[in-house]
C-alpha cells in the first residue's frame, strides 16, 4: 500500500431542499508519474491514483479518469445535487490495487 | 529561393520549435482526442476552460472546466510526455458539468478541454499556459 | 497584471522577464477568520528596510489563493499527520507529546519565539531542536531527522496552531552572539555568483531574477509547501538551496551556521505573523 494516503473531503452537513452543494476533495498521494529517474538514472515506475468517483446514495455524481499529469496530492472540486438526505461515498483507485474510501452524511432540511 | 541569412535563422528557429514539440507527443495528443471524439467535428461554443496565463510552477497548475449539459470532458496537455490529463464523466447527480483540479505541465503549452454533449456533438476550448522557470536554476 | 511598487531606493535590477505579478495591497485572511499580517514596519534592528513583507505578497493570485482556505492548502495534509503523531507514545518513557502538552493548541505561542536561547542546554535552539530535545530528554525516543518529514509535520502542526501570532524572536541576551554570527552570514557573499542573502532579498526584493519574483526571504511561513516539489520544506533546506544556487559549497541542514542564520532571518520578520504551513512556488 502506498504510504500515508489519507483522504480529505469537505461536504456541508446540511443543505436546504433544492439547493446544490460544492464538494472539495484532497488525498495525500505522491502520484509518481513514471517520467522521473532516480539518482542512478533508472526510471521510477509509475504509481498513481488512476480513478476517482463520487456517488450519492449509490448514484453517480462524478467519475474521473486520472492520468500521471494530475499533481501530487490530487485535488478535485465539483458541484452535486442532493435530492434527499443520505450518504456521499468517495472512492480513489490506486495503480497498486488499493482502494481508498471516505463517506459523508448530509441532511436535507 | 535564395537562402539569405535571415531565412537561415528563421529555419533554425523553426526547427528549434519543432524540437520543443516532439512529433511523437503531438501525434499522441491527436490520438487521444480522436479516441474521445471518434474523429467527429468539434465546435467551440458552450465550454469554458479556466487556467492561469502564467503558472508559477508547472508542477501544480490549478485549472477548471465547465460545459453545461456535457456528458464528459477530457483534458489534454499536448506538450507533456503523455498528453492525457483527466476525463471527467458526469453522473445524474452532478449539479453542474464542471470540475476543478491541479495539473502538471512540462512547459509552456496549450491546454485543451473537449466536451461530449448528449446529442453526440463535441465542443472544445483551449488556453495557453506559460510555465516559468525559477531564478537561479534551482 | 499586478505589480509590486517598491518604495525606497531601487538597487541594480537583475532582470525583468515574464512577470507573474504580486499585489502589494493584498491581504491574507485564512478560512475567513485568521488575519495574517503580511506587511508591517521593519523591526528596529533592520537598518536597510523600512517595511517587511511576507513571501505570500510576492506570489501569483493562484498561489496566494491556495493559502486562504485550509482545505485548499496541501500543507494541511501534513498538519493532520503531525496531529496523528502528537498522540503516539514513543520511547523508553512511553510518552506522547499529548501527555505533557495536552492539545497542540497549548503551544500556540511557541512557533513565534523560535529560535531561542535554552537556559538548561545553554544553546540557541530552533523549534526542530526543541522538538528533538523533548523526544530525547523527555520521551526517551530517537531524535527525528532535521527537516525530515516527521519533523516537518510536527513543525507544521505547531505553526498551524500559532497562525496569526506575531513573530517575536529575541536577539539580545545570551542569543546575541549567535544572532550576530547569523547577521554576518546574511551579508557574506558566497559562491561563484558571489551573492549574499542581502543581494537578492534586501537589495532586490520585488524585482525579477529571470521569471522568479524575489521576496524578502522571510521565514515566518515555514514550513512551506512548495508547488515545485509538492511537499513541506524546512528553512534550513531552503537556505541550502539558496546557497547552492550561488554555486557555493553549502552549510549543512541543522549546522551551527544555519541555526545562526535562522535566528537572524527569523528576527528580520519580527512583527509579521506566524503563517505556516504556507504555500509558495
Amino acid at each position: 500500500m502506498a504510504e500515508n494516503v489519507k483522504p480529505r473531503v469537505r461536504v456541508p452537513r446540511e443543505v436546504a431542499a433544492g439547493e446544490t452543494i460544492t464538494i472539495k476533495t484532497l488525498i495525500s498521494h505522491k502520484m509518481e508519474s513514471g517520467q522521473r529517474k532516480d539518482g542512478d538514472g533508472n526510471v521510477i515506475p509509475r504509481s498513481i491514483i488512476n480513478r476517482f468517483t463520487c456517488t450519492f446514495n449509490g448514484e453517480t455524481v462524478i467519475d474521473v479518469q486520472m492520468e500521471p499529469a494530475i499533481s501530487t496530492n490530487p485535488f478535485f472540486e465539483f458541484d452535486a445535487a442532493v435530492p434527499e438526505s443520505g450518504t456521499f461515498e468517495f472512492t480513489w483507485y490506486d495503480d497498486d490495487g488499493d482502494v481508498y474510501t471516505e463517506t459523508k452524511e448530509i441532511a436535507v432540511s | 529561393m535564395k537562402l539569405t541569412r535571415r531565412h537561415t535563422l528563421m529555419l533554425a528557429a523553426g526547427s528549434a520549435v519543432a524540437a520543443l514539440l516532439p512529433m511523437r507527443a503531438a501525434a499522441a495528443a491527436e490520438e487521444a482526442i480522436a479516441a474521445f471524439t471518434g474523429g467527429a467535428d468539434v465546435g467551440s461554443e458552450g465550454i469554458t476552460l479556466t487556467a492561469p496565463e502564467i503558472a508559477e510552477n508547472g508542477n501544480t497548475v490549478p485549472i477548471s472546466v465547465s460545459a453545461p449539459g456535457a456528458e464528459a470532458i477530457i483534458i489534454i496537455a499536448a506538450g507533456n510526455p503523455e498528453p492525457g490529463v483527466a476525463t471527467f464523466n458526469f453522473g445524474p447527480l452532478a449539479a453542474a458539468q464542471a470540475g476543478s483540479t491541479r495539473i502538471r505541465l512540462a512547459g509552456t503549452q496549450d491546454v485543451v478541454a473537449i466536451a461530449r454533449m448528449p446529442d453526440g456533438s463535441f465542443v472544445q476550448a483551449s488556453r495557453e499556459v506559460k510555465v516559468t522557470i525559477g531564478g537561479c536554476g534551482g | 497584471m499586478k505589480t509590486f511598487v517598491k518604495t525606497g531606493v531601487m538597487a541594480l535590477t537583475l532582470t525583468t522577464g515574464v512577470q507573474v505579478g504580486a499585489d502589494e495591497a493584498a491581504n491574507l485572511v485564512i478560512n475567513g477568520e485568521t488575519e495574517i499580517k503580511v506587511r508591517t514596519e521593519a523591526p528596529e534592528h533592520l537598518d536597510n528596510l523600512s517595511k517587511i513583507y511576507s513571501g505570500w505578497i510576492f506570489r501569483s493570485d493562484e498561489t496566494q489563493a491556495l493559502q486562504m482556505d485550509d482545505f485548499d492548502n496541501p500543507g494541511m495534509i501534513f498538519v493532520d499527520q503531525g496531529r496523528d503523531a502528537w498522540a503516539v507514545a514513543e520511547g523508553s518513557e512511553g510518552k506522547a507529546c499529548a501527555d505533557c502538552h495536552n492539545e497542540p493548541e497549548s503551544l500556540a505561542d511557541a512557533r513565534a519565539t523560535y529560535p531561542k536561547w535554552n537556559d538548561e542546554a545553554e544553546e540557541v535552539r530552533t523549534l526542530a531542536m526543541q522538538i528533538n530535545g523533548c523526544r530525547t530528554e523527555q520521551m526517551g525516543a530517537e531524535a527525528w531527522k532535521y527537516d525530515g518529514s516527521d519533523m516537518l509535520n510536527m513543525e507544521a502542526l505547531l505553526s498551524s496552531v500559532g497562525r496569526g501570532t506575531p513573530i517575536n524572536v529575541a536577539i539580545d541576551g545570551p542569543a546575541q552572539s549567535m544572532w550576530e554570527q547569523g547577521r554576518d552570514l546574511y551579508y557574506t557573499r558566497t559562491g561563484q555568483l558571489d551573492l549574499s542573502c542581502a543581494n537578492c532579498h534586501e537589495d532586490n526584493y520585488g524585482n525579477y531574477i529571470r521569471a522568479d519574483h524575489l521576496s524578502q526571504g522571510q521565514i515566518n511561513g515555514f514550513p512551506v509547501y512548495r508547488l515545485k516539489n509538492a511537499k513541506l520544506n524546512g528553512a534550513h533546506s531552503r537556505f541550502k538551496g539558496c546557497v547552492r544556487d550561488t554555486r557555493a559549497e553549502t552549510y549543512g541542514v541543522g549546522s551551527e551556521e544555519f541555526i545562526a542564520l535562522e535566528l537572524y532571518v527569523a528576527s528580520r520578520g519580527n512583527g509579521l505573523s506566524v503563517e505556516g504551513p504556507s504555500v509558495r512556488n
